[in-house]
């Protein structure tokens, strides 16, 4: 049975070749793909990371444009708000000013009036005065001599003032 | 290596059908790569002969000086059968008659031979398999590297990995090269043409050699534990210290018996394998021999088909055994270096 019984020679030549196949795999094969498996590996776990990590960035930037268009959109509303009690106030201001303004207008041409009518009343009591001095004036010098004919002046003067 | 063809003189060997020699020719080492015989010339790649005797020193010669066992070479040659050096290459003295003393033989060998083939073919295949993977840094593996990742990766994670545990890294070189060593040369084995077809795993001395470097890592990387459980096990003081040491005995005992058990296991594999094969196709001419032409074209068929049934089963078991190898292997190491528990 030599088939059972180790050869030294082949047992020799194994050692040989077995350890030189066995130093070389480690050194130029098994080194360099080993460490590519694991830099695969941990390369598809990093992008598997950074997907979630990207995934997480845009809900969150998804969530903070819906606050930033809330924001806008209240900050829109005030806006508008503002502005129309803005408009509301400035008009009932011009309308109350506008009231203010015509109404001393109003109180100021009265005012003026009076002050006319005042003016021209006592224009005429001093022309109705002047007049009556006139008139006695006149009278006076007529009456010595004909009553009658003192009556008709009067009656003919005061005719003719015609006191409006 | 020359691969020169050397037809060879007329065999002087009776012509009836031996199936035990064919068989043992088939699987046994040889000094020469005999490739086929047509009528009685032996058709033959010469290997290198290396020789040391005490007497004539070294010798390097090509096996095809000794013509297929015939003829004598620096008075060397191969003892015949009847010689109690039967198939080995023994020196003759001035006489002719056989030294007792053999010479120191470390031919390159059918088994070395082969051995060697596939080794540079493995060192060929990773080391371009390697750069293929540097090359593709970031990418997606194609071909060959895509069939193969998966087969590292299966020794990785389901042999080293889980029978080592964390410091499984240090060991990944040994149990790749043992794996795919084993596998390559399994495989190769089985194909049926030279440079193919050497029985290296199914020889014992190639699985011997690859225990012992199996029990030589286990034992240089077994840590404080591992040795005090082989020189003081944790079993009742009794067993320990009576009149012997008994428990240190079968502990000391099964440090041995593991690599043996995997070289003996891995060669019987292989080597029936082989063996079935061929004495499947021995039948047919069993029965040229018995019954006549007609009865072994008949048998012809039955054993083709047997053949190619075992040559499939035996690729079958030519995964497993590289596979049992290496997770043995990284289960012995586990063993060694794991902490207590």
């Amino acid at each position: 049975m030599g088939f059972v019984t180790p050869d030294y020679g082949t047992i020799f030549w194994m050692c040989v070749v077995f350890g030189i196949t066995v130093w070389i795999l480690k050194r130029f094969a098994w080194k360099p793909i080993l460490n590519g498996l694991k830099a695969r590996e941990q390369q598809i776990a990093r992008a598997l990371a950074s997907a979630e990590s990207a995934r997480e960035e845009m809900k969150r930037l998804a969530a903070h444009n819906e606050a930033v268009l809330q924001e806008a959109r209240a900050e829109k509303e005030n806006i508008l708000k503002e502005a129309i009690t803005l408009k509301n106030k400035l008009l009932s201001d011009a309308k109350e000013q506008a009231a203010m303004e015509s109404e001393h207008l109003l109180e100021m041409a009265k005012h003026k009036i009076e002050e006319e009518k005042n003016a021209a009343i006592n224009d005429i009591r001093q022309q109705v005065a002047e007049l009556s001095v006139e008139i006695a004036e006149k009278v006076l010098r007529r009456e010595l001599s004909n009553p009658t004919a003192q009556q008709q002046l009067v009656d003919s003067i005061v005719k003719d003032m015609n006191i409006s | 290596m020359c691969f020169a063809l050397l037809p060879a003189a007329r065999a002087n060997e009776s012509s009836a059908f031996d199936a035990g020699k064919f068989v043992m020719e088939h699987v046994s080492d040889a000094h020469e790569w005999h490739l086929f015989t047509v009528g009685d010339v032996h058709v033959s790649i010469p290997l290198p002969v290396i020789l040391y005797s005490k007497t004539g020193g070294f010798h390097v010669f090509l096996s095809s000086r000794f013509e297929h066992g015939h003829a004598v070479w620096q008075n060397f040659r191969i003892a015949q059968e009847g010689s109690p050096h039967a198939g080995k290459i023994v020196e003759l003295d001035a006489s002719g008659t056989e030294l007792a003393a053999l010479p120191w033989d470390f031919s390159i060998t059918k088994t070395v031979a082969g051995l060697i083939f596939s080794a540079i073919i493995i060192i060929l295949l990773f080391t371009w398999l390697a750069r293929r993977m540097q090359q593709i840094a970031g990418h997606a593996p194609s071909g060959l590297l895509n069939m193969l990742e998966p087969v590292i990766l299966f020794v990785r994670d389901d042999v080293a990995k889980s029978s080592i545990g964390e410091h499984y890294e240090r060991f990944m070189p040994f149990l790749l090269s043992v794996f795919f060593f084993i596998l390559i040369n399994n495989l190769f084995g089985l194909i049926p043409i030279a440079p193919f077809g050497a029985n290296v795993t199914g020889n014992i001395g190639v699985t011997l050699v690859l225990a012992l470097f199996t029990f030589f890592v286990t034992s240089f990387s077994g840590n404080r534990h591992y040795w005090k459980e082989i020189f003081n096990p944790d079993v009742p003081v009794w067993m320990k210290f009576p009149l012997f040491p008994l428990m240190q005995l079968i502990e000391i005992m099964s440090m041995f018996i593991k690599p043996i058990v995997l070289m003996v296991r891995l060669f019987a594999n292989m080597l029936a394998g082989h063996m079935v094969i061929t004495v499947f196709l021995s039948l047919i001419f069993m029965f040229s021999a018995l019954l006549g032409p007609v009865a072994s074209y008949g048998v012809s068929v039955l054993s083709v088909i047997f053949s190619v049934f075992i040559t499939l089963l035996d690729v079958l078991v030519s995964f497993i055994q590289a596979y049992v190898f290496t997770l043995l292997s990284a289960l012995y190491i586990g063993m060694a270096t794991s902490g207590e528990h």
